[in-house]
């Protein structure tokens, strides 16, 4: 098993955060994982994308042109990366925030409603949770479980009060895809 | 029979090089004593510079480091915050401190690094042969500036206590020469109250010695010592610059 | 122990940290002022001093200072950054003061661009800075070997009394990986009181620290000494790997990210019957010359294919002097931030196994 993700999106929206839950959870499960960002010298809303190994091998390169997946949370992120997603691949795009559909028929694409779905739960910072959860349920790669304790332990302490939010979110991704 | 002079057992044995004439020597002995009379030899660490007292580790008995051109306050820096409890100078001169280690001094000031620099200003690069300094006086020939040095081309001269004494973590900067006995001993007080406040951990302590230099310019001790207290002094004034605990009038 | 996921530039900091280093100087550049940033908020905690100096020269020179008055000091930078710091770490090898820097390595020349690169081999393994002298260059291809190499740095660094540098691309310092933290080999060090500048407090003699030797004889005995020391430092401390080289044709050479991207191209490769293999210096100075110059010397190996994100080829230098001229050498590299791609080297190497079949 191996797969190579791309996560991109606007400075600010989470997508590198994405990558990050999915390394932390792919370690948490005994996975060789890699996280690499693309950086720039803007701090915040320009492009923002990461690179995400997850691979029961140790990984080689952390950098890739072709993708298994793509998390697309704007529309700049799917028109540049679209291309590169391997045939039988699978897009997930943010469609509370992307119009556009995806042009190729040889992959599987998700439309999930972050931002709105994130909002009815409450809280509109949550939305990158609604996308872990679809990719969670789509690529079957990674346990609801082990992101759930995840999301437990990153709001351990003072911040427990988000911690319903968060997998509140995480579980309507989820059935986004079911 | 007693005693009436000896030699700082500050300074080594070694022979000094500078040319006959040069105040280096002078304040090389009245750092040592000021060391010696504190207790501060036996935890004193200095930094030289490059310069005509570039060889002051072989003069100075006491450990020593010797820095890049212009690079002493970040030496000592690194020494003085790694060993808070030892007494920390840099020994520096015109070209060093205020020409190629003008970064380095003004931040080291700014901080209020906790230690003292000595600052043996003449006007001139003596080592290397008589080369115009940023503390050159406008007229005064240098190998440079051979017609005299003018301020369209070269600037005026840098005052290096008047400006890092707008500096906060200064919190002691005096101008001082060794032209004379009273001047001698206000140069030799300067030293040792800079120290005093150094070990107290009041901040950045500075004493600039005006100094001559009959080789490079061209005169003899006797009037270099004239020409110092004459037009050296009328741009570069003597006195407190600024003293932190001094009484506000 | 369990394994932590770690950013490579915070990861190395902290490895520094618990390798007792006393004191970091740092300016801001990207990409490693993550270095700074956590040596910040960690090492005070930790009993250490941190300060931000005003530029490059003047955080080397701090390093100088404390590391010649007897502390383990450190400071890293990235490549224009180490440009400036060349000055101080020539007075560090003159000097004989040992010290940790670590080169963020960004594309250049000049400014060039704040993604990775590796056009600093040149500056690294030839001393960098004026005079006669060399630094132990280590070179991670990953996280893990980048905490190791940071905490061994310092111990390398006091047993020859010389600077020691840890040279990677910013890949490797943005990136994320898990690693775990293990214990680095012991070896016996020296005791630094003979020599440095901390005050005497009781000691007989005065320490002094100082590469000015006007003397030529003094001098040019300096220089033999420090040669000498070099020399051991070629005996003990060379370093490499080689990965499936047994039956290799055609092997690639390559150091930091493009090592670990060839081991993806080589997996291709090996699935589609090539022989491939990766021979790649962990310590680029001193260069495995012997180790390279035996695989060029073997029956099996055909050529050689170097990669490097350079657009001509650093190394490739070392390369040649190591295989001297026995087989054909082909180069892939890229500059400028662009890191050279599995597609890339796959092609390229089946490309230099066709032309010597």
């Amino acid at each position: 098993m191996k797969k190579e993700v791309i996560i991109s999106g606007f400075g600010g929206q989470g997508g590198l955060a994405i990558g990050k839950n999915l390394v932390e959870a792919g370690l948490a499960e005994g996975l060789n994982v890699t996280w690499a960002p693309s950086y720039g010298p803007e701090m915040r809303g320009g492009t923002a994308n990461c690179s995400v190994v997850l691979s029961d091998k140790p990984v080689g390169s952390p950098v890739f042109n072709h993708s298994t997946e793509l998390i697309a949370l704007n529309e700049p992120s799917l028109a540049k990366f679209e291309a590169g997603v391997l045939p039988g691949g699978t897009v997930f795009v943010n469609s509370s925030v992307v119009t556009d559909k995806v042009s190729r028929d040889d992959l599987t694409a998700y439309y999930i409603p972050c931002s709105k779905i994130a909002e009815e739960v409450g809280n509109s910072k949550v939305a990158n949770m609604v996308m872990l959860g679809a990719y969670v349920a789509a690529t079957g790669v990674l346990k609801p479980e082990t992101i759930e304790a995840m999301i437990a332990e990153m709001f351990a302490g003072a911040k427990a009060k988000f911690i319903p939010l968060n997998i509140e979110a995480f579980r309507r991704g989820m059935a986004c895809v079911k | 029979m007693a005693i009436v002079y000896e030699k700082s057992r500050g300074l080594t044995d070694a022979e000094l090089h500078y040319c006959p004439g040069c105040h280096h020597g002078i304040i090389h002995k009245l750092v040592a004593e000021c060391l010696v009379e504190l207790g501060l030899l036996d935890n004193a660490i200095g930094v030289c510079p490059v310069g005509c007292s570039v060889l002051a580790y072989n003069y100075f008995s006491c450990d020593m480091q010797e820095a890049a051109h212009g690079r002493a306050p970040a030496v000592a820096t690194g020494i003085k915050r790694t060993h808070p409890d030892q007494a920390v100078f840099t020994y520096q001169g015109d070209g060093d401190l205020a020409s190629i280690g003008t970064a380095e001094i003004v931040h080291a000031a700014m901080r209020g690094e906790k230690f003292t620099t000595i600052f043996v200003n003449n006007a001139i690069y003596g080592m290397t042969g008589g080369q115009m300094a940023p503390t050159t006086l406008i007229g005064q020939r240098a190998t440079t500036c051979p017609g005299g040095r003018t301020a369209e081309q070269a600037g005026m001269p840098i005052r290096m206590a008047e400006m890092l004494s707008t500096l906060d973590g200064c919190v002691y900067a005096e101008r001082v020469c060794v032209v004379d006995i009273a001047n001698l001993n206000k140069a030799k007080r300067a030293i040792k109250k800079a120290f005093q406040k150094q070990m107290a951990g009041e901040g950045f302590t500075f004493v600039e010695v005006l100094s001559t230099c009959p080789t490079n310019w061209g005169m003899t001790p006797l009037k270099a010592n004239e020409w110092l207290k004459t037009d050296m002094a009328a741009y570069y004034p003597l006195g407190v610059i600024k003293d932190n605990t001094a009484e506000v009038k | 122990m369990a394994k932590e996921l770690w950013k490579g530039n915070e990861a190395i900091a902290e490895a520094a940290i618990r390798a007792g280093c006393d004191c970091f100087f740092g300016y801001p550049i990207t990409p490693q002022s993550e270095v700074p940033e956590y040596m910040s908020t960690h090492l005070p905690k930790a009993g250490g001093v941190f300060v931000q100096a005003e530029s490059e020269i003047a955080a080397i020179n701090m390093v100088y200072g404390a590391a010649g008055s007897g502390k383990r000091a450190m400071t890293s930078s990235s490549s224009p950054g180490i440009s400036l710091k060349q000055e101080g770490i020539t007075y560090l090898a003159g000097a004989e003061v040992p010290a940790v820097i670590v080169n963020c390595m960004r594309g250049g020349p000049g400014l060039g661009t704040i993604q990775p690169g590796q056009g600093d081999y040149y500056q690294s393994t030839r001393g960098g800075g004026n005079g006669d002298y060399r630094t132990i260059v280590l070179s991670p291809s990953n996280i893990q070997e980048a905490v190791d190499f940071v905490q061994e740095a310092f111990d390398i660094a006091d047993q020859y009394r010389n600077p020691v540098l840890v040279v990677m691309d910013g890949l490797i310092g943005q990136m994320m990986e898990p690693i775990e933290w293990r214990e680095i080999p012991k070896r016996e060090l020296p005791s630094k009181d003979e020599w440095a500048a901390s005050g005497r407090k009781g000691r007989a003699h005065n320490n002094i620290i100082n590469s000015l030797f006007l003397d030529p004889e003094i001098c040019n005995a300096h220089n033999v000494r420090l040669a000498a020391k070099l020399a051991e430092m070629e005996k003990n401390e060379v370093r490499w790997e080689e990965v499936q080289c047994d039956d290799a044709e055609l092997v690639i050479t390559a150091y930091g990210t493009p090592a670990r991207i060839a081991l993806t191209a080589i997996d291709i490769l090996r699935s589609e019957g090539y022989k491939v293999g990766l021979f790649r210096p962990i310590t680029l100075w001193p260069f495995p010359e012997k180790a390279l110059g035996d695989l060029a010397g073997s029956e099996h190996v055909k050529a050689f294919l170097d990669v490097e994100m350079s657009t001509t080829g650093q190394m490739i230098d070392d390369v040649r002097l190591s295989v001297l001229g026995r087989k054909p050498i082909s180069y892939l590299g890229c500059a400028g931030g662009l890191i050279p791609s599995v597609e890339d080297m796959v092609e390229a190497a089946r490309k230099a196994l066709k032309e010597v079949q």
